[in-house]
């Protein structure tokens, strides 16, 4: 068991890319533990070389307070699942799993035993003869996480666990994912450019952009308090309604209508407004538009409202509550869920 | 059916069977004068008997030859396939400016190598090396000839190796050497197979070198010592010539079909392959 610490780190590509830029992360002890962001912002050479794939150009990583920079993947106490698996086509399941432990010249009987075990624990005790070629794609990725964790190291890495899955299967692999991580009480980091999946599965999410941290926290803290108008724009099913206005006294004005503020700034400046479609009611005050589309998400609705000035503003309405396409309409943010954000789009308050 | 349409079909049909006659003629005469008790240069049915089969095996150097053959291509062969493997897969690993540059030349070269135009130097550095009439040496140098083309082709196979395969027993801890013999040989093991029995092809056939390197008669592989098979006239000694021809042939069929059946050119397949 072990926790990891990131200081400083840098990765710099050949052709000169800066994958990864002066990180700094901590990720505790038995955590699950999610790195997310749009493609390309490093996420994925961040765990590679915390697994000691991509050599780091700058700074250090420590697992279990040892400093394995340095170090070769194999010695680092690290397994890892690739996103396609990097399951050997020519090994059976249980030569896969065992595959660990082959590698360590264990005896046959044992690798079989251990493979046995593990495919006992995540359901593949059937399958152990079949070759990877002959499995579904779920059965695929389990046979991944069970040669990761045959072998118990302290550290798991999952690079896109479930992004090979489809919609149903990636439900259930995340419930399996997640109670496998808690029964084994793995430190486990994942990688995942899907903004649900992280909320869903992780307990610390690390929100990444051109190979910075956006921002740290938790689900709830990088839903209700997206640190900037980057992590607001990218964490959310219904993107979030990000809308500038202006600084009036006590108000700002934004599309038209003066929200209450917090803001102890002078008059004229301009800050953005974030607010999440679901945190808006409708109401007697607040947002005024027409409504120009009505989506349905199943039990909830996504209205879209376009205020006088033309800026579009999304609300979520319960079932059987959607009003038509054309109606006046006003909307009001739920108190403490209106978010402020400063022209350099940092989160400067709440209201 | 027009007469221009009757025509034109035996005209296709006469086309096909000469081509046919052409290809299956040294065949079946392969297989006929062996044992034939009057084996001619012709295609004819034979008087079936054994007796050619005893006068080769009586002659001085038939056997020898066939074993010549087989040392000289088993050396080549893994000589050959144990380094275009380790190249192969370092060439296709390894981030080195110039690479494509370098493996086409290898394959230009390839070629002026083995062709004549080397010939001379490569018998004297042998000469000067003291390797005449020594089979290994003689091996080494087809064995550094086909080297080139089976970098080349071997290495579109460990290409083809996916990288995450390295990198996921790499970190299991796999050392440099085992991710090269759990993982890549075996996942491109089509491609070593073909390189297997190509080389052997090419080397069992290999005349000019041997030829040239082998002096001595009891050194000589078969494929050399089948153009000195007279008899006391001077002629083709045609009561050897057929069954040795026959037995030359047999080791390059079995080297395929064991390969064919035990290793396969196909493929287990991983995802979405």
């Amino acid at each position: 068991m072990a926790g990891i610490e990131i200081a400083g780190l840098s990765t710099v590509y050949p052709n000169g890319v800066r994958a990864v830029d002066d990180l700094d992360l901590g990720v505790v002890d038995g955590e699950l533990f999610a790195l997310l962001g749009p493609s390309g912002c490093g996420k994925t050479t961040l765990l590679r070389t915390i697994a000691g794939l991509e050599p780091a150009t700058d700074g250090k990583v420590l697992i279990g307070g040892r400093d394995v920079t340095r170090e070769q993947p194999g010695a680092r106490g690290v397994s890892m699942v690739f996103q396609d698996y990097a399951l050997f086509p020519h090994m059976t399941v249980a030569e896969n799993i065992a595959y660990p432990l082959r590698v360590r010249r264990a005896p046959r009987a044992e690798q079989r035993l251990v493979a046995e075990r593990t495919a006992e624990g995540l359901s593949l005790s059937g399958l152990l003869d079949r070759r990877p070629g002959q499995l579904s794609g779920g059965q695929q990725q389990r046979t991944a996480l069970a040669r990761a964790v045959a072998l118990e190291t302290d550290v798991l890495l999952l690079d896109e666990p479930l992004s090979n899955l489809d919609a149903r299967l990636r439900l259930e692999a995340r419930t399996f994912l997640k109670r496998l991580q808690r029964e084994l009480a793995l430190t486990t980091v994942f990688v995942t450019h899907d903004q649900a999946e992280a909320l869903a599965l992780a307990d610390r999410v690390a929100v990444m952009e051109s190979g910075r941290v956006r921002q740290l926290g938790t689900p709830r803290e990088v839903f209700q308090r997206p640190a900037d108008t980057f992590v607001a724009n990218f964490i959310g099913s219904t993107p979030m309604n990000l809308v500038d206005g202006t600084v009036r006294g006590d108000r700002v004005e934004v599309a038209g209508t003066l929200l209450p503020s917090p803001l102890d700034l002078p008059d004229g400046t301009p800050v953005v407004v974030g607010v999440r479609p679901e945190y808006l009611v409708v109401a007697e005050h607040g947002f005024a538009g027409r409504v120009s589309t009505v989506e349905n998400l199943g039990v909830t609705s996504l209205v879209t409202l376009e205020c006088a000035d033309g800026t579009l503003v999304g609300l979520v309405v319960p079932e059987q509550e959607e009003p038509a396409v054309g109606a006046e309409l006003r909307a009001t943010p739920t108190p403490g869920r209106s978010l402020f954000y400063g022209e350099d789009g940092l989160l400067l308050a709440t209201a | 059916m027009t007469p221009a349409w009757v025509v034109r079909r035996i005209g296709f049909c006469t086309l096909i069977g000469v081509v046919l006659a052409f290809f299956a003629v040294p065949m079946l005469w392969l297989a006929s004068a062996p044992f034939d008790a009057d084996p001619g240069l012709g295609l004819r049915w034979p008087d079936w008997t054994l007796a050619n089969v005893a006068t080769t095996l009586r002659h001085p150097h038939a056997l020898t030859s066939l074993v010549n053959s087989l040392v000289l291509c088993v050396v080549a062969t893994v000589v050959t396939t144990v380094f275009a493997a380790l190249a192969a897969y370092s060439l296709s690993r390894v981030r080195i400016p110039g690479r494509d540059a370098l493996l086409y030349l290898l394959l230009l070269l390839s070629s002026v190598v083995t062709g004549t135009a080397a010939m001379v130097p490569i018998f004297v550095m042998v000469l000067q090396l003291g390797l005449i009439d020594s089979r290994f040496g003689t091996a080494l140098v087809i064995a550094g000839g086909m080297l080139p083309a089976a970098i080349f082709i071997l290495k579109d196979f460990v290409d083809s190796v996916p990288r995450s395969y390295e990198e996921s027993a790499r970190v299991f801890g796999a050392s440099p050497r085992q991710v090269l013999g759990h993982v890549v040989l075996p996942v491109a093991r089509p491609g070593v197979a073909t390189i297997l029995v190509w080389s052997f092809v090419n080397a069992w056939g290999n005349f000019l070198l041997p030829f040239l390197l082998l002096r001595d008669v009891g050194k000589q592989p078969a494929a050399v010592l089948l153009r000195t098979l007279q008899d006391e006239g001077g002629s083709a000694n045609l009561s050897v010539i057929p069954v040795f021809s026959l037995l030359y042939s047999i080791p390059v069929v079995v080297l395929y079909l064991f390969v064919s059946t035990r290793y396969g050119f196909r493929f287990h397949g991983g995802i979405k392959s």
